[in-house]
């Protein structure tokens, strides 16, 4: 029989702990709020401010003032389905230094309000070889390295479109990485324009001087992708190409992420109103569901200063600090410029729809290779004759590839968005109430509920 | 006036894509139509058990002549059907479900149906993953699972080969007298009509005696060999043939792939697709008993799906008195995939006033024409079911 889940009330709970969740919670708790904040992984900054010692003042200002605070504090939790209104359930990861079998592994929370800050993941396109070892997203090869990867005196490169392009490729340098090339798919006059903007928002993602840095080496080059990772067990070369020319660059790592989608799994579950695959608010970040507001990327990607913006935001409107919370909602409402440049810039080339050969692999979870999905007309046929999009990451990655090659989104989430245990499945009315202390810890003298 | 084709089917479900193969194989022009993608409505939410089961003998008769057509259908079932006669196991809790096994033995056959008394040493060896001790179960060993979407769109695609023409995503609004009108203004004219919408059939006749019964499922990652056979608890009769209360039962299927189906919960009146917590909860549970270790194993999807459901438990095949022109194929509850096949078989019969190979009479949506409304106390089936909906809304 399934252990008695931990079971705890906040007066406001925010789930992700990247900059906006980590700006909604600290903000609200100063506000002398119960506030929790609840992630996957094991150390608080989302997938942008990892790796402590590298980060860039805001984010040590931000990590510093969550330690801090009085934030419950629930890393390496995470959050699987939302069974009721105002309670969401959590697995743990194992992913902290819990004592052995003294944690229930099932957590439910109960909320007044939630603010959603689940973040956004980088977008794949498949492409012959895009499934071998050593081809990796670039935010996910930069976090590798920043979890200890050895990337000194190797060589990458770096493909796909968007500011993270720059940035990984920046810091891979800097931990001692050969960048044998910068791709990015997007052409150098949409870029020109992007950069424009840059001049009114300065300390962005694709900061003007990584662009230098870029543009130095003379190793960044605009209209120009993989369109073959090549090697037997794991990754040798990788072929590029740009307009007519195409090219072998021998090399141990391929970064390739062709921008961001937004992780809107759990708003969707809950029933918030998705605009063109983004989470639709008001002003002050409030969803059409009462009481649950969304912050960061799901709202549209901005990058980690606006993130910062809504987060904040989102727990004064939570507090009722309204007037504060509509000033910033100015400051955000400028920057809004930003977001929709930042998408123009990176529109795809339709180019990369022909990447995919018959034989290219799109869901890697089932195995489903392109030709088998070419001859549905729809996502719905697609997953019930091929099963692209229901193994273990339900479409995490394939769908948002099949979107760009053959115009499907994907329609309803079914719960649990994340693989769960089947017991979990079975949480049952017989819970203990057993509260989180802010360092996440459970209270030992948990007591039964009558 | 254009008539369209012989025999119009409404829904490409599994019972609608058998109809038309059978349909097409005979020389119908026939024509199908739904208003979703094949196989995307309770066919996609279905396990996909092929199972000999004995409600009453008339399901008994239906349900082994259907395993009987799957077995000699198996051989040109492309491997995207996944069909596997892995067997069923019907498991005993009690010593009071053992002798309920022998009984049921006995009667498998007497129809001709193979089965093996399993003791509780043998069931442990059979299946280590069970919980000890229990008593025994009966093996059926010619019962088999298989991928219902794939299963559907293979009879599909085989009745397109043979002439048949189907139109997705196509919803019709009204299939009477001899016209079927859809949504985006066409209409068709056809002699025959099926009606083959499953749970949704009464939208189009809402004279027909079925409820949605909703049901759930989880589905696993991969763990192959973690189960062998479908299992089932010998209660699960008991729990599809109630009809008054929600229930669940164990029911655990093993796929090819290594995932595992774990079911089944039953109730009637819902209409969202929602997951029902508290059920599903209870559903979990229920299969944690027989199977202590699936607690431990990661869930990756929960879904429902709508079960036509008759008062009687089985399905309305064949011509509706009120309207010569249709026909229905409709109302199998939980046995669609099962006794798809032989719905089909029943359906040709009709429609060419043939001598079907089972007795059709049982079958016939008239028996449900001519029954008192109201509630009588003579154990009717009608007066169960307007008894049991006076009583599903507590």
């Amino acid at each position: 029989m399934p252990a008695s889940p931990a079971n705890d009330h906040f007066d406001l709970l925010v789930i992700g702990a990247g900059p906006a969740g980590i700006a909604a919670a600290v903000t609200a708790a100063d506000a002398g709020l119960r506030a929790a904040l609840v992630d996957d992984n094991p150390r608080p900054g989302g997938q942008i401010w990892r790796g402590g010692a590298h980060l860039p003042a805001p984010a040590r200002q931000w990590l510093a003032r969550l330690d801090g605070s009085s934030v419950v504090r629930l890393q390496g939790w995470r959050v699987f389905d939302a069974p009721e209104p105002n309670l969401v359930l959590a697995e743990q990861n194992g992913a902290t230094d819990k004592t052995a079998n003294a944690n229930p592994a099932l957590a439910v929370l109960h909320y007044g309000k939630l603010v959603l800050a689940t973040g956004a993941r980088e977008r794949f396109l498949p492409f012959p070889g895009w499934t071998l070892p050593n081809v990796m997203g670039a935010g996910g090869l930069d976090a590798l390295v920043r979890a200890g990867l050895p990337i000194a005196g190797k060589c990458v490169v770096v493909a796909g479109t968007g500011p993270l392009l720059l940035a990984v490729a920046a810091h891979l340098a800097e931990r001692g990485a050969r960048i044998a090339a910068v791709c990015e798919q997007a052409p150098r006059s949409r870029l020109a324009t992007f950069a424009a903007h840059l001049f009114f928002e300065p300390g962005k993602l694709w900061q003007g001087a990584r662009y230098r840095w870029a543009a130095r080496t003379g190793r960044f080059l605009t209209s120009c992708w993989p369109v073959a990772a090549l090697g037997g067990d794991r990754l040798r070369s990788v072929t590029l190409r740009r307009g007519s020319r195409q090219w072998n660059v021998a090399c141990d790592y391929l970064a390739c992420g062709f921008h961001l989608v937004p992780d809107t799994e759990l708003p969707a579950l809950l029933g918030c109103r998705i605009v063109d695959g983004f989470i639709a608010t008001d002003e002050l970040l409030e969803t059409s569901l009462p009481g649950v507001y969304c912050a960061g990327e799901p709202t549209g990607i901005g990058g980690v200063d606006l993130s910062v913006l809504e987060g904040q935001i989102a727990a004064l409107a939570v507090c009722g600090k309204t007037a504060e919370a509509r000033l910033l909602a100015r400051k955000r409402r400028r920057r809004l410029g930003f977001v929709h440049a930042l998408e123009q810039a990176c529109v795809l080339d339709p180019e990369l729809r022909a990447l995919a050969t018959n034989e290219t692999i799109v869901c890697r979870c089932e195995d489903v290779p392109c030709a088998a999905l070419r001859e549905r007309d729809g996502w719905r046929e697609a997953k019930l004759l091929t099963r692209c999009g229901m193994g273990p990451c339900q479409g995490r990655i394939c769908g948002a590839a099949a979107e760009f090659l053959f115009g499907w989104r994907a329609e309803s989430v079914r719960p649990p968005i994340f693989p769960a245990l089947v017991s979990s499945l079975a949480w049952g009315p017989a819970r203990q109430t057993q509260n989180f202390s802010a360092a996440g810890a459970l209270s030992e003298n948990s007591k039964e509920t009558p | 006036m254009s008539v369209a084709a012989d025999v119009l089917i409404v829904g490409a479900g599994i019972v609608g894509a058998a109809c038309a193969r059978e349909c097409a194989s005979r020389g119908l022009s026939t024509v199908v139509v739904d208003a979703g993608a094949m196989g995307g409505g309770a066919t996609a939410a279905g396990m996909g058990h092929i199972v000999v089961m004995d409600d009453s003998p008339m399901q008994l008769a239906l349900t082994r002549y259907a395993q009987h057509l799957w077995r000699e259908l198996a051989a040109e079932l492309p491997p995207s059907v996944e069909f596997e006669a892995c067997g069923t196991l019907w498991v005993a809790s009690s010593e009071e479900e053992m002798a309920e096994i022998r009984r049921k033995r006995d009667l498998y056959a007497s129809v001709g149906v193979e089965s093996e008394i399993l003791d509780g040493q043998a069931l442990a060896e059979a299946e280590p993953q069970l919980r000890r001790p229990l008593p025994g179960a009966l093996l059926v060993p010619s019962d088999a699972v298989l991928y219902p979407p794939c299963a559907a769109a293979f009879l599909m695609r085989d009745a397109i080969r043979m002439g048949a023409r189907f139109h997705a995503r196509r919803r019709v609004l009204s299939a009477e007298k001899g016209i079927v009108r859809l949504e985006d203004g066409t209409q068709f004219h056809a002699p025959h009509i099926v009606n083959a919408c499953g749970a949704d059939a009464v939208r189009l006749l809402p004279a027909l005696p079925i409820r949605k019964r909703r049901g759930h499922l989880v589905i696993t990652d991969r763990y192959p060999g973690f189960v062998r056979h479908q299992l089932v608890e010998l209660g699960y009769l008991r729990s599809a043939h109630s009809i008054t209360t929600d229930s669940v039962a164990f029911n655990v299927q093993p796929r090819t792939t290594g995932q595992l189906l774990i079911g089944s919960s039953r109730e009637y009146g819902a209409e969202s697709t929602a997951v029902n917590h508290a059920l599903l909860s209870a559903m979990v549970a229920r299969a944690q008993q027989y199977l202590p270790g699936i607690a431990d194993l990661q869930a990756i999807r929960v879904w429902t799906g709508f079960r036509a459901a008759t008062p009687d438990k089985l399905p309305l095949v064949g011509p509706w008195p009120e309207d010569e022109s249709l026909y229905l194929a409709t109302g199998h509850e939980g046995l669609g995939i099962t006794t798809s096949l032989a719905t089909a078989k029943l359906l040709i019969a009709a429609l060419l006033g043939e001598k079907a190979e089972i007795a059709p009479e049982p079958y016939l949506p008239a028996r449900f024409l001519g029954a008192s409304p109201t509630p009588q106390h003579n154990g009717s089936a009608m007066s169960e079911l307007v008894h049991a909906s006076e009583k599903s809304h507590a």
